[in-house]
């Protein structure tokens, strides 16, 4: 890409986060952008701060620390803007914001297994908690549908349902539950509403809902068809929303959007943003999942050349919903992640202490254990739920599994706080449970959402960013899977490096074996599975392809898919050892 | 770095904001002094609505609807009274299924309100009306002794506040609440069961102070009448040394517990208060401050969770944590005469 198309103007990147705000700059070096260095600071969304431009002016100067470089004025400490002739300030800035609780949505459709599941994914792709569901096949009355919209105090509505030119009585008829239930409510707490239905009835819904919400927008409708969902426009407009909606609950969210210039976006909107280009730019057919466990939510992005599938779950986050966790999966599902011996009542007080206190961090091993195992859990979980909604050429043959993959990226506290990057890597392993052979990548600095935002300033800034190595190869993966006994070897490998030399392996069912290949570098590795096992070529099938090294190297995970953990505690607890000590421990 | 703070204060001016639920009337004024049980503001607000389509019904157009519809917006309507009326040789009519106030008329249908629910908001605490907000409530300006909690059932009442701790990992038990304590505020310790919880509501008493309560009992706590605080969180917890040494200190004084939920958005969270003869207005304790050399401050993760301490260094940097993280901390000399080492975010500051 020729350095002329480069603007020469620095961007400053901020993410507003529940539990952390991180200021990111952007600059020009060598006609290319690349990150420059990233402060960071506890967020102030919350009490007792409730503004979260004190957490965004104490990040940006952690990052005037690193860099020394002058961002903000010495006696207004504002953001100078534009860059100044003495080096201080920058050009541009981008925001993200994932702060804030959860929005309470209430989910509108016709048919409960077409346009509310589409209205659902559609409010999936933000940080919403569905508190109702009103659809045809509601047997309230209209007046009991109001009542149920005004006591659920919903902060949004999501409103889909007819096909383009299809039915549009009954959609009129929950439009008036939905006014009647806004026009009840006091004015500055009614829900704003997106209109994502049947096109025809826009003008409608703008004279039924206008006067009575609290913003309306009209997308293009996300069912325009039976046979067709088209989630991408309506997206757009939520997020447009999400942004309003933040900055009528959070103090310093005004002061934020006007410094981006309006590109403040909710941060896993950037982040499925950038993943749809990047499938897009690199042709993954097979998909590039990219996984985020922060405080406020868990959120998984897959792209598909180009197609998204983005999904966004509260009720997997770290912070404060961490004391309902326990609604959502078994207590067990949570111990079987523990290499510690401890009772579940340890466990569960952890939940319930920990939501306190959603911005701590665990100051011991136990602790810190015991914050990976939920992170895996929580994960586990989210990537579940998202694998669902993944496109049809993209579910998996086999059941239980999920279908093979270009790329796998992780960001987030709980993976790129870990205390190693061999523990990253087997938070990711453990949790997606990948299929196939394909590199993993780690977000140290939680770089991809801001990559996503920047990219409404510069469109060659997230490639030139990422190509730069922004990220961190943590190594190429192979996963086995073999209906075989623990210990029985499942497959040959051997990695031939580019000087010629060679390592060899011979993997046993239900171990992990390193080859090690460093970062930046290729090789060829051969597979010979044994057993009809599938290394990813197929089962039984030998080959060999050319891989990408990476601070672990090549990492053959042959402990089975689904994952095989064993029921008794104590051999569990000496498994988990073992492969947690094969990744560096 | 900004520290978050936990007010545990021997004595300081304490302003809170009491509101309804929904808009109603305000009963109290500017500088009128007000007790915990007066009535400070009231709301009449219905809980469910009732949809009468008329067009519907008589299967007319919404237009010819309108026109049969005897009632007015705001109209208070009795059960069985006519809301409207066909007309003609064959005339059908629509009454009120129950009493009620006509909210909207228009389109061929009659909205109501009905299920009248009366609330009245006490003002909690006692003190000074500083400020009216209208239909709302008012803003309450008292100086006493203030601890924080961290959870709360989301009551509120006021009593005598009786002291059962005799040390800071004291456990409350049913067999503790005998007859005596009825209608007083129970400082308490730490809950593990739900008889003691259910003792306390059949004596009744008018609030349970705790150090720490169990989590699966959460759930029998919210369906208790009287406001349950916890001061410092989930499990087997001692009540951290301050609030220990103030509450115990204020045996026998009345005690406002307002055990609302801990919202951090807001910034609401539970607490005691018990109001204290002032001969000048102490100063208003501050929201946040800036970590600092000196300062006290409480743990609020393993290890020494829940212990008081002073903040004796600052490291620059980032610490290496025995969990293997890396973060801004402190060194804390606890008060046991330990030296720890801290990350800031698990932090706050006492004061």
């Amino acid at each position: 890409m020729p350095a002329s198309l480069v603007q020469n103007e620095s961007i400053l990147a901020i993410d507003v986060g529940a539990a952390v705000t991180r200021a990111v700059l952007f600059d020009v070096v060598e006609g290319q952008y690349r990150f420059v260095a990233s402060g960071q600071a506890p967020s102030t969304a919350e009490a007792p701060f409730k503004d979260i431009g004190m957490g965004v002016r104490e990040a940006i100067t952690n990052l005037q620390n690193v860099t020394g470089a002058i961002l903000l004025g010495e006696h207004d400490n504002n953001l100078i803007a534009p860059a100044q002739p003495d080096g201080s300030g920058v050009d541009a800035v981008v925001a993200t914001i994932s702060a804030g609780p959860a929005v309470k949505t209430v989910v509108v459709g016709l048919l409960s297994d077409i346009s509310v599941q589409s209205a659902r994914r559609l409010a999936e792709s933000t940080y919403s908690r569905v508190v109702d569901t009103l659809d045809l096949s509601d047997h309230r009355k209209p007046d009991q549908q109001m009542d149920g919209i005004v006591r659920s105090r919903p902060d949004l509505v999501v409103l889909a349902g007819g096909t383009d030119g299809g039915a549009s009585r009954s959609i009129q008829k929950m439009l008036e539950a939905i006014g009647l239930a806004c026009y009840l409510m006091p004015m500055e707490k009614r829900p704003m509403v997106l209109y994502a239905g049947n096109q025809k009835l826009a003008t409608d819904v703008k004279e039924l809902l206008g006067g009575h919400v609290g913003k309306l927008e009209i997308s293009y409708n996300i069912r325009p068809s039976l046979e067709t969902e088209d989630l991408d426009p309506g997206r757009h407009e939520l997020a447009l929303l999400m942004t309003k909606l933040r900055q009528r609950q959070i103090k310093g969210v005004d002061e934020l959007n006007l410094w981006a210039a309006g590109n403040l976006l909710p941060t896993a909107y950037a982040q499925g943003r950038i993943i749809r280009f990047l499938s897009k730019l690199y042709e993954s057919t097979r998909g590039l999942l990219c996984v985020n466990i922060g405080a406020s939510a868990t959120s998984v992005a897959a792209g598909f050349a180009g197609e998204l599938t983005l999904g966004v779950y509260p009720q997997y986050g770290l912070g404060e919903n961490l004391a309902g966790l326990l609604q959502q999966t078994e207590i067990d599902d949570i111990m079987r992640w523990l290499q510690l011996d401890i009772s579940q009542n340890v466990l569960r007080e952890y939940l319930f202490q920990k939501s306190l206190y959603p911005s701590s961090i665990p100051a011991t091993k136990d602790e810190q254990a015991l914050s990976q195992a939920i992170a895996r859990q929580a994960l586990y979980l989210a990537v579940r739920t998202a694998q669902k909604d993944f496109p049809a050429h993209a579910q998996p043959t086999r059941s239980g599994v999920m279908p093979p993959l270009d790329l796998i990226l992780g960001g987030g506290g709980a993976i790129s706080d870990g205390t190693s990057l061999g523990q990253s890597l087997l938070l990711l392993l453990d949790a997606i449970q990948p299929v196939g052979i394909m590199p993993v990548l780690l977000d140290q600095n939680n770089l991809l959402p801001m990559l996503g935002v920047a990219a409404s300033r510069s469109h060659y800034l997230p490639v030139q960013v990422i190509e730069s190595g922004a990220f961190i190869g943590l190594g190429t993966v192979v996963s086995v899977i073999a209906s075989a006994n623990y210990g029985d070897q499942v497959l040959r490998a051997k990695l031939t490096y580019s000087d010629g030399t060679e390592a060899r392996a011979e993997v046993k069912f239900g171990g992990l074996e390193i080859l090690p290949l460093p970062n930046g570098q290729t090789a060829r590795l051969s597979l010979q599975p044994l057993h009809r096992a599938d290394a990813g070529l197929g089962p039984g099938k030998t080959g060999s392809v050319t891989v990408t090294g990476g601070a672990l190297g090549v990492v053959i995970d042959a402990r089975g898919r689904p994952l095989q953990i064993p029921n008794d505690p104590v051999r569990r607890r000496e498994l988990m050892k073992r492969w947690s000590y094969a990744v560096g421990g | 770095m900004l520290a978050p703070m936990l007010h545990v204060l021997p004595l300081a001016t304490i302003i809170r904001e009491r509101t309804l639920p929904v808009a109603g009337k305000v009963n109290a004024h500017v500088n009128q002094h007000v007790n915990p049980t007066d009535v400070i503001a009231e709301a009449n607000f219905a809980r469910e609505h009732v949809l009468l389509d008329v067009a519907r019904t008589f299967g007319v157009t919404a237009g010819a609807a309108d026109k049969m519809i005897k009632v007015n917006q705001g109209d208070r309507v009795m059960q069985g009274a006519l809301v409207a009326d066909s007309g003609g040789l064959f005339s059908r009519s629509i009454k009120a299924p129950r009493a009620g106030r006509v909210m909207v008329v228009g389109s061929g249908q009659v909205l109501m309100e009905v299920g009248d629910t009366r609330v009245e908001l006490r003002a909690g605490l006692p003190g000074i009306v500083t400020q009216v907000l209208p239909e709302r409530g008012v803003v309450i300006r008292t100086a006493g002794a203030l601890i924080q909690g961290v959870w709360g059932n989301g009551r509120i009442d006021n009593g005598i506040m009786v002291n059962l701790m005799q040390k800071p990992d004291e456990i409350l038990s049913a067999e503790r609440l005998d007859v005596s304590l009825r209608g007083s505020v129970i400082l308490g310790g730490h809950v593990r069961d739900q008889e003691t919880l259910r003792a306390a509501a059949e004596l009744p008493v008018r609030g349970l102070i705790l150090s720490s309560l169990l989590s699966p009992l959460i759930v029998s706590a919210y369906q208790m009448r009287y406001p349950i605080i916890v001061t410092d969180g989930f499990g087997a917890m001692p009540m951290n040394s301050a609030a220990f040494r103030l509450l115990t200190t204020n045996d026998k004084r009345e005690a406002t517990v307002n055990a609302e939920h801990f919202d951090r958005y807001s910034g609401n969270r539970p607490e005691v208060i018990i109001p204290l003869p002032v001969s000048s207005e102490p100063p208003e304790p501050n929201s946040f401050e800036t970590f600092a050399v000196g300062q006290t401050v409480r743990l609020r993760r393993p290890p020494n969770i829940g212990m008081i301490g002073m903040l004796s260094s600052l490291p620059r940097g980032l610490s290496l944590l025995p969990s293997g993280l890396r973060a801004p901390a402190a060194e804390i000399k606890l008060e046991n005469g330990e030296t720890v080492l801290v990350p800031l975010v698990n932090l706050e500051v006492v004061g």
